[in-house]
C-alpha cells in the first residue's frame, strides 16, 4: 500500500468535490457544493428526506453526471477522465447500496466473487475462500449458497457491505446503512465501518439521518439544506451540535428538540 | 330564530353567534354531514360575529366529525368570522390542532395546466426524438458489445447464458406445440374451403407447407417470444433497476450491457432458429391432421404432397427470419427493461411497451423481408 502511503503523508484530500450542481433537468436540486474529505475520515452527508443526499452520493461514484462542477479522487479528475480511467478509480471503490441490491440471481458466495473474478487472477476455489472470509466479517458465515431473497433484509445489507469490501477498496460508500436494521445491528454495523477504517484506513462516506450513527462514527460531514439548496454548515458532527447557529441544522442534530435554547 | 336540521347538525343564530348544535353519532360510514347549510348561515343577515359550538347531546364521534369541522373552520376563516372552539369536547379541540399546526405549504399543490396543442405537439417531437437518440445509441452499444463477444472479450456468465436458453427455448416448447398445431389446422380449412370447389383438396398440403414454412412458422413463434419472454425481459431488467443492481454492476465495472442484455439476445438468437424449425413440423402436422381426417386424403399422399411443394429456399427463409425476429424481441425486451422508471408501475409498463415494441419491429421486419424476398425472387 506504498501509493496510498505516500497521498497519505501529502497534502492533496483524498477525495475533493468542487462546486458541485446537481440538476434533473431545469430544476436544480443542490447547488455549489465544495468539500473535501481525508483519508481515513469517516465522512457523513446529512440532510433532512428529499434533500439530495442520496443524489449527491450518486454523483461521486459516477451514476449521475453532474450539472456543472467536478470530483477529483486525490490529484485524479473523476468528472472528466475517460472510461477507462474511470474503472481504474472505481475499483478502489466500493458502495453498500441503500437495499442493499445483491445480484438476485447469485449466490451470496457469488455476488463477492464476482468483482474479484473480474479484477484478480484467483482460482475459483480461492476466490470462494475470499467470499467466506467476507461472508464472516459481516457475520454472516455459512450463508456463502444462499441466495439474495433467501435471507433477510438486515442480512441482505450486511452481504452487500461484504460484496463491497471484496477488493479491499481505499473507499468505502454507504447509502443509509443503518436504514430498516434493528437498533443494535445498527450499532454493529456503525462498529464494523470504525473497524475498517482503522485497521485498513479505508475511507468511509456515509449517507445518513440516523443521528445515533453520525454522533458514533462520524469525525467530519457536511449538513445539505434542502431550503438553500447547498451546503450550510460543514465539521465534526459533535462540534456542530455544540455550537452550530442555524436553528434548522441544531434542530436536525438534537431531533427538533432545542427550538429555544 | 331559525333553525335548520340536516343529519346530526343544526345551526342555531343567539344574536349575533351561530351555535353549531352537533349531536347523535358521527361515524364515517354513516357518511358526512354537508357544510352547505352553514355557508348559507353565514351569508344571511343579520352578520354572524362568531361561530360557537354545543356538543351536550353527542354521543361518539371520529374523523367524520373532524372533517365537517374542519371545512367549517375553512369556511368561516374565509369570511373573516371566528371560531370559538371552546364547546367541543378537548380530544377534539386537540386533533384540530393538530391537523391546523403545520401551514398549508405554498406551491405544494399541482394544478392541473391546460397544455395547449401546439406545445404538446413540440414536447411529443422532443420526445420522439431523444427515444430515438437512445434507441439508436442503444442499438450501436449493442453492435460494439457483438463485436467484443466475438473477439471473446466479452464478459458474463455462462451459467446465465445456460439458463436463459433453457428458459427460452425447451420451456417454450408447450406453447409454440399448441399455437401452431392450431394456426397449421386454420390455414387447412380457410384453404380446404375454397380448394374443395375445385376437387383440389390435395393442395391443401401445398398451401400449408409453403406457408408454414415461409412465413408462419417464424412469425407465430416470433410474436409468442415477443409476449411471453421480450416482456420478461424487460421485466426481470426493470426489476433489477429499482433494487439497484444495475447501479451495482455499473460501480463494480461490469457493463450491464454485456452481462444482461448479451446473454438473452444470444439465448435468443440459438433458440429462435430451432423453435422455428420445430414450429414448422407441428403446423404442417396440424395441416395433415385436418387433410387426413376430414379431406379424405391419406398420411402418404398428404406427406409426398408437402415434400414436393417445398424448397430448401422456403425453410431457409423462413429459419433466417426467426433468428432476426429473435434479436428484435431480445433488443426490444432489454431496451425497454433499462428505460424503465425506478417504480413497480414503471416495471409493468416497462414490459407492456416491451410486448409492443416487439411485435411493432416483428410486423414491420416482415414487410421488409417480403418486399426484399421478393425482389430477390426467393
Amino acid at each position: 500500500m506504498t501509493e496510498g502511503a505516500i497521498a497519505e503523508t501529502g497534502t492533496i484530500p483524498h477525495i475533493a468535490v468542487r462546486d458541485l450542481t446537481m440538476a434533473f433537468g431545469s430544476f436544480v436540486l443542490m447547488h455549489d457544493l465544495t468539500f473535501t474529505i481525508n483519508h481515513g475520515d469517516v465522512f457523513i452527508i446529512m440532510g433532512g428526506s428529499g434533500s439530495g443526499k442520496s443524489t449527491l452520493l450518486r454523483h461521486m461514484i459516477g451514476l449521475t453526471e453532474p450539472a456543472r462542477g467536478e470530483i477529483f479522487y486525490d490529484a485524479t479528475n473523476f468528472t472528466r477522465s475517460s472510461g477507462t480511467e474511470r474503472q481504474q478509480i472505481l475499483q478502489r471503490i466500493g458502495v453498500l447500496f441503500q437495499s442493499g441490491a445483491l445480484w438476485s440471481a447469485m449466490t451470496l458466495a457469488e455476488n463477492i466473487g464476482l468483482p474479484l473474478e473480474e479484477y484478480t487472477d484467483l482460482s475459483p476455489a480461492e476466490i470462494r475462500d475470499v467470499a467466506s472470509l467476507k461472508l464472516a466479517l459481516v457475520g454472516l458465515k455459512g450463508f456463502e449458497d444462499y441466495y439474495p431473497s433467501q435471507i433477510s433484509g438486515g442480512m441482505q445489507k450486511r452481504a452487500g457491505l461484504a460484496r463491497a469490501m471484496a477488493l479491499d477498496p481505499r473507499i468505502l460508500f454507504f447509502d443509509e446503512p443503518s436504514a430498516g436494521l434493528d437498533p443494535i445491528t445498527a450499532r454493529l454495523l456503525d462498529e464494523l465501518i470504525l473497524e475498517l477504517r482503522d485497521s485498513l484506513g479505508t475511507t468511509v462516506v456515509v449517507v445518513t439521518h440516523d443521528l445515533a450513527s453520525i454522533f458514533t462514527i462520524g469525525n467530519n460531514s457536511i449538513y445539505l439544506d434542502s431550503d438553500s439548496r447547498t451546503i450550510t454548515a460543514s465539521g465534526p458532527p459533535n462540534e456542530l451540535r455544540a455550537h452550530a447557529q442555524d436553528s434548522k441544522l441544531r434542530s436536525f442534530l438534537t431531533r427538533g428538540g432545542t427550538h429555544n435554547p | 330564530m331559525k333553525a335548520t336540521v340536516t343529519n346530526q347538525v343544526s345551526f342555531e343564530r343567539v344574536g349575533g353567534v351561530l351555535l353549531v348544535s352537533l349531536a347523535g353519532r358521527w361515524q364515517l360510514r354513516r357518511g358526512l354531514a354537508s357544510s352547505k347549510v352553514l355557508e348559507k348561515e353565514l351569508q344571511g343577515l343579520p352578520r354572524i360575529t362568531r361561530v360557537a359550538f354545543d356538543t351536550e347531546r353527542l354521543n361518539n364521534w371520529d374523523s367524520s366529525i373532524l372533517t365537517f369541522l374542519a371545512t367549517v373552520s375553512d369556511v368561516a376563516r374565509q369570511r373573516g368570522v371566528p371560531v370559538d372552539p371552546a364547546g367541543l369536547p378537548p380530544g377534539i379541540h386537540r386533533l384540530l390542532d393538530l391537523a391546523e399546526a403545520v401551514p398549508e405549504r405554498a406551491g405544494a399543490r399541482q394544478e392541473a395546466r391546460q397544455v395547449p396543442l401546439l406545445e404538446r405537439i413540440g414536447t411529443g417531437t422532443f420526445a420522439l426524438a431523444g427515444s430515438a437518440g437512445e434507441l439508436l445509441s442503444f442499438v450501436g452499444d449493442m453492435a460494439i458489445t457483438l463485436v467484443r463477444l466475438f473477439r471473446m472479450k466479452a464478459r458474463y456468465r455462462a451459467s446465465d447464458l445456460f439458463l436463459l436458453i433453457q428458459q427460452c427455448g425447451p420451456q417454450a416448447l408447450p406453447i409454440v406445440t399448441l399455437i401452431s398445431f392450431l394456426v397449421g389446422v386454420i390455414l387447412a380449412f380457410v384453404g380446404a374451403v375454397q380448394l374443395k370447389q375445385f376437387g383440389a383438396q390435395i393442395y391443401v398440403a401445398n398451401l400449408v407447407g409453403v406457408a408454414m414454412l415461409r412465413e408462419m412458422g417464424a412469425m407465430m413463434t416470433a410474436i409468442l417470444m415477443a409476449g411471453r419472454t421480450g416482456a420478461a425481459f424487460a421485466a426481470q431488467i426493470g426489476t433489477m433497476k429499482v433494487t439497484q443492481e444495475i447501479d451495482a454492476f455499473t460501480t463494480v465495472g461490469l457493463s450491464p450491457l454485456e452481462f444482461l442484455v448479451l446473454p438473452r439476445t444470444v439465448a435468443l438468437i440459438l433458440m429462435m432458429p430451432l423453435l422455428c424449425l420445430y414450429a414448422d413440423l407441428v403446423g404442417i402436422a396440424g395441416g395433415a391432421a385436418i387433410g387426413v381426417g376430414m379431406l379424405d386424403l391419406s398420411w402418404k399422399t398428404y406427406f409426398q404432397q408437402t415434400v414436393d411443394a417445398v424448397s430448401l429456399t422456403d425453410l431457409a427463409g423462413g429459419v433466417f427470419k426467426s433468428c432476426v425476429y429473435g434479436v428484435l424481441i431480445a433488443l426490444a425486451g432489454c431496451l425497454r427493461g433499462l428505460q424503465s422508471g425506478t417504480s413497480s408501475s414503471a416495471v409493468g409498463d416497462a414490459a407492456t411497451s416491451a410486448v409492443v415494441t416487439g411485435i411493432v419491429a416483428i410486423i414491420v421486419a416482415c414487410g421488409v423481408f417480403a418486399v426484399v424476398f421478393y425482389v430477390l425472387g426467393i
